[in-house]
């Protein structure tokens, strides 16, 4: 046990908890690969992993930025129904009009920056929750979309439609752009300033302020970059329908997202984890759906199974931290040890206090 | 920390908190209704308002309890719908069925708060991410148990609760008996907070460090949080399948609008401050909304816009209001995240 322990903290020591994210990655491939040759298929054919990277671009556009949201300790709920919006935009723009290609994506995306910037702006300005912001925001955007459009509307020229629909042997035109903007933003959050204080603020606003950092830019700037994501996710679902669909809000693109965030060892409330992890949190997803599509996986049994995944995935790794960090929990100097501390006043109380405590004593 | 009684009785405190903007709120609504439809308050359509409000208020506490410990619970709406669904397929209209099945849906609920609270404290997954879970997990099961839509029947007795109620009463016509749950449940909440758990529930919402340290064992006392949550889902749950039978839509949305309902009472997330009070005038408020939309004849597709639009609005002011503490103080007080980035550096 203090063997395997020790192993993985060695690990984790090398790597970062990324390293930990693709190697959970390697044990999803590896063990859907098994259940699918059980049933005497197999997972890597051209058309599944096909399937897989095309499952994956679309969720990675969304996770991305919804990282560098999550990393600024806030949270955006709206990118559901910006995407629903941007497909709309991005069809009606475009009109079937090759020649308009370029004015559609600057529509989209310029009016997605504005959503962005209008959560970003109210988060900070006006000090609403995040939660509530972008959920308020999400819901204006609903509204509208539900009085103004009856159902699919626009027509996306064929010439973008390769966006969404061509590939470069198995890998989709639209995943290699993800993993393009992965590059990016890793490089944004590693080499620029704006990149370093978004760290900053979500570590801790109040340390960053002192520091010399306005705290509201990074997270403005976040939020805009978010609700670009959403509309390059937009871009993607119009060209992949050759339509506008306002439907898609309906998909909970917003919770899978924060779902492959978190699974990728971004930190839920802010300062840690960064985009390498939350690709890795995607492939995980989109390799669970792949396999549960190979196996006709009841689609009802396939949301139990996602929803079990996703929680026990999330309580091993958080797991390992809290092992880890246990040890110096709260005496970083080498300080008495919290039940010398406590009264015995409270029954039977002070062993059991912090059950963090006892998982760092291991 | 406004104690709901001081905050009534002392009303310069009480408009320092969310109670007495989300009071207002209420009462500017009602007034715009009243004009809208001058009979509103006579009793039945009153007692109407109340009917539909009251599985509502109920998840709000629910809800209260989770977000005033530092989390949130986004199964509530899944495990409403789950429950009336189980409901329905087990008394499948069999009248002698009512009350086991009420009993066996309280211990599913029961089961589920279980679940969310040991998952969220002792395997230490984010709340979001634990309720996010079970709502997948609860949608999931129960269409597949089902095979997709909703089968069986309600029985008469159990849709007693959620429709009808003592007859009769001078004035007022009919007091339903979901009102008087929601009272009932108001005025529990109101106690339990004052007492012992309460004030360790609270005190684990605004630093779970501090309460660590003072005696309190964190994780049961967010455990029964959660497990309180659900089990207040699965009372709106009876009230939901009787007040509007079985489809398979029930439920669906009720976690936002119960978190909204929370909020709008000023309850700041990340917990450790708001009151009960606060949070059921927050759930009234969204009901009396949702309300006045119909009473305007909006296009029901844009309620969700105005929604939204009041919502940001209501917190913006209520955050706005001369305390600047609550937007600031969940971000500055020292809980693990900080701790564990302390050491992440020095590795």
């Amino acid at each position: 046990m203090t063997r395997v322990v020790s192993a993985s903290r060695n690990l984790r020591a090398r790597t970062g908890t990324t390293g930990l994210v693709y190697l959970a990655l390697v044990i999803v491939l590896v063990v859907g690969a098994l259940f699918v040759a059980l049933r005497g298929g197999n997972l890597f054919t051209a058309a599944n992993t096909v399937d897989l990277f095309t499952r994956s671009s679309l969720l990675g556009f969304l996770a991305i930025g919804q990282t560098l949201v999550i990393l600024c300790r806030s949270l955006d709920l709206s990118v559901g129904y910006v995407t629903a919006l941007s497909t709309m935009v991005a069809a009606i723009t475009m009109a079937g009009d090759p020649s308009r290609i370029v004015l559609g994506i600057g529509a989209t995306l310029g009016l997605a920056a504005l959503i962005g910037l209008v959560n970003g702006l109210v988060i900070t300005r006006l000090r609403v929750n995040p939660f509530i912001a972008t959920l308020g925001m999400g819901l204006i955007i609903k509204g509208y979309l539900d009085t103004r459009f009856q159902g699919p509307g626009g027509s996306i020229p064929a010439e973008f439609q390769t966006f969404g629909l061509s590939r470069v042997g198995v890998l989709p035109v639209s995943t290699l752009v993800m993993l393009a903007l992965a590059v990016a933003v890793i490089l944004f959050l590693r080499r620029t300033r704006t990149g370093f204080h978004m760290y900053a603020v979500g570590g801790d606003a109040e340390v960053a302020r002192l520091s010399g950092i306005r705290p509201e830019l990074p997270v403005i700037i976040a939020h805009v970059l978010c609700s670009m994501t959403a509309g390059v996710a937009g871009l993607l679902l119009a060209s992949r329908f050759g339509t506008g669909n306002t439907l898609v809000y309906g998909n909970g693109y917003e919770l899978e997202a924060i779902a492959a965030v978190v699974l990728g060892g971004t930190y839920l409330l802010g300062g840690r984890g960064g985009v390498a992890g939350t690709v890795a949190g995607v492939f995980i997803l989109a390799t669970l759906d792949t396999v549960f599509n190979t196996l006709s996986v009841d689609p009802f049994v396939k949301d139990v199974l996602r929803g079990a995944i996703v929680i026990a995935a999330v309580a091993i790794y958080a797991r390992g931290q809290h092992a880890r960090t246990a040890v110096r929990l709260r005496f970083p100097s080498g300080g008495a040890p919290p039940p010398a501390t406590v009264p015995p006043d409270p029954p039977t109380s002070p062993p059991e206090a912090e059950p963090a405590a006892r998982g760092g004593t291991r | 920390m406004t104690e709901p009684t001081t905050a009534r009785v002392r009303f310069p405190t009480a408009l320092r908190g969310g109670t007495g903007t989300v009071s207002v709120l209420l009462v500017l609504i009602f007034v715009v209704i009243a004009t809208q439809n001058p009979s509103f308050f006579e009793g039945p359509p009153l007692m109407a308002f109340a009917k539909k409000a009251a599985p509502l208020v109920v998840l709000a506490i629910g809800q209260y309890l989770v977000i005033v410990s530092g989390e949130f619970d986004l199964s509530v709406g899944s495990l409403v719908g789950a429950q009336v669904v189980i409901a329905a397929r087990l008394i499948d209209g069999d009248e002698a069925m009512t009350y086991p099945v009420i009993g066996l849906m309280l211990l599913f609920g029961l089961l589920v708060g279980l679940v969310n609270g040991l998952v969220t404290t002792l395997l230490r997954v984010p709340s979001i991410i634990t309720t996010l879970g079970t709502m997948l997990i609860l949608f999931g099961a129960v269409r597949y148990w089902t095979g997709g839509a909703p089968t069986g029947a309600l029985s008469e007795g159990f849709r007693v609760f959620g429709r009808h109620g003592p007859d009769g009463v001078p004035v007022l016509g009919q007091i339903p008996w979901a009102l008087v749950i929601a009272a009932l449940l108001t005025v529990g909440a109101i106690l339990l907070m004052r007492s012992p758990y309460g004030r360790s529930l609270m005190a684990t919402g605004d630093n779970d460090t501090a309460a660590a340290f003072s005696g309190v064992r964190v994780w049961r006392v967010r455990t029964l949080a959660f497990v309180g949550s659900s089990l207040m889902a699965t009372v709106a749950a009876i009230l939901i399948g009787g007040f509007a039978g079985v489809t398979a839509q029930v439920g669906e949305g009720l976690e936002f609008t119960a978190i909204t309902a929370v909020v709008l009472g000023g309850v700041v997330l990340g917990g450790g401050r708001g009151t009960v009070v606060a949070a059921v005038l927050g759930a009234l408020t969204v009901e009396a909304l949702f309300t006045l939309f119909n009473q305007l004849y909006l296009p029901s597709t844009i309620q969700p816009t105005a929604q939204g639009l009041i919502i940001i609005a209501a917190v913006a002011y209520v955050s706005r209001r001369g305390d600047p503490r609550p937007p600031t103080r969940p971000r500055r007080r020292p809980d693990p995240p900080n701790e564990r980035q302390l050491d992440s550096s020095r590795r």
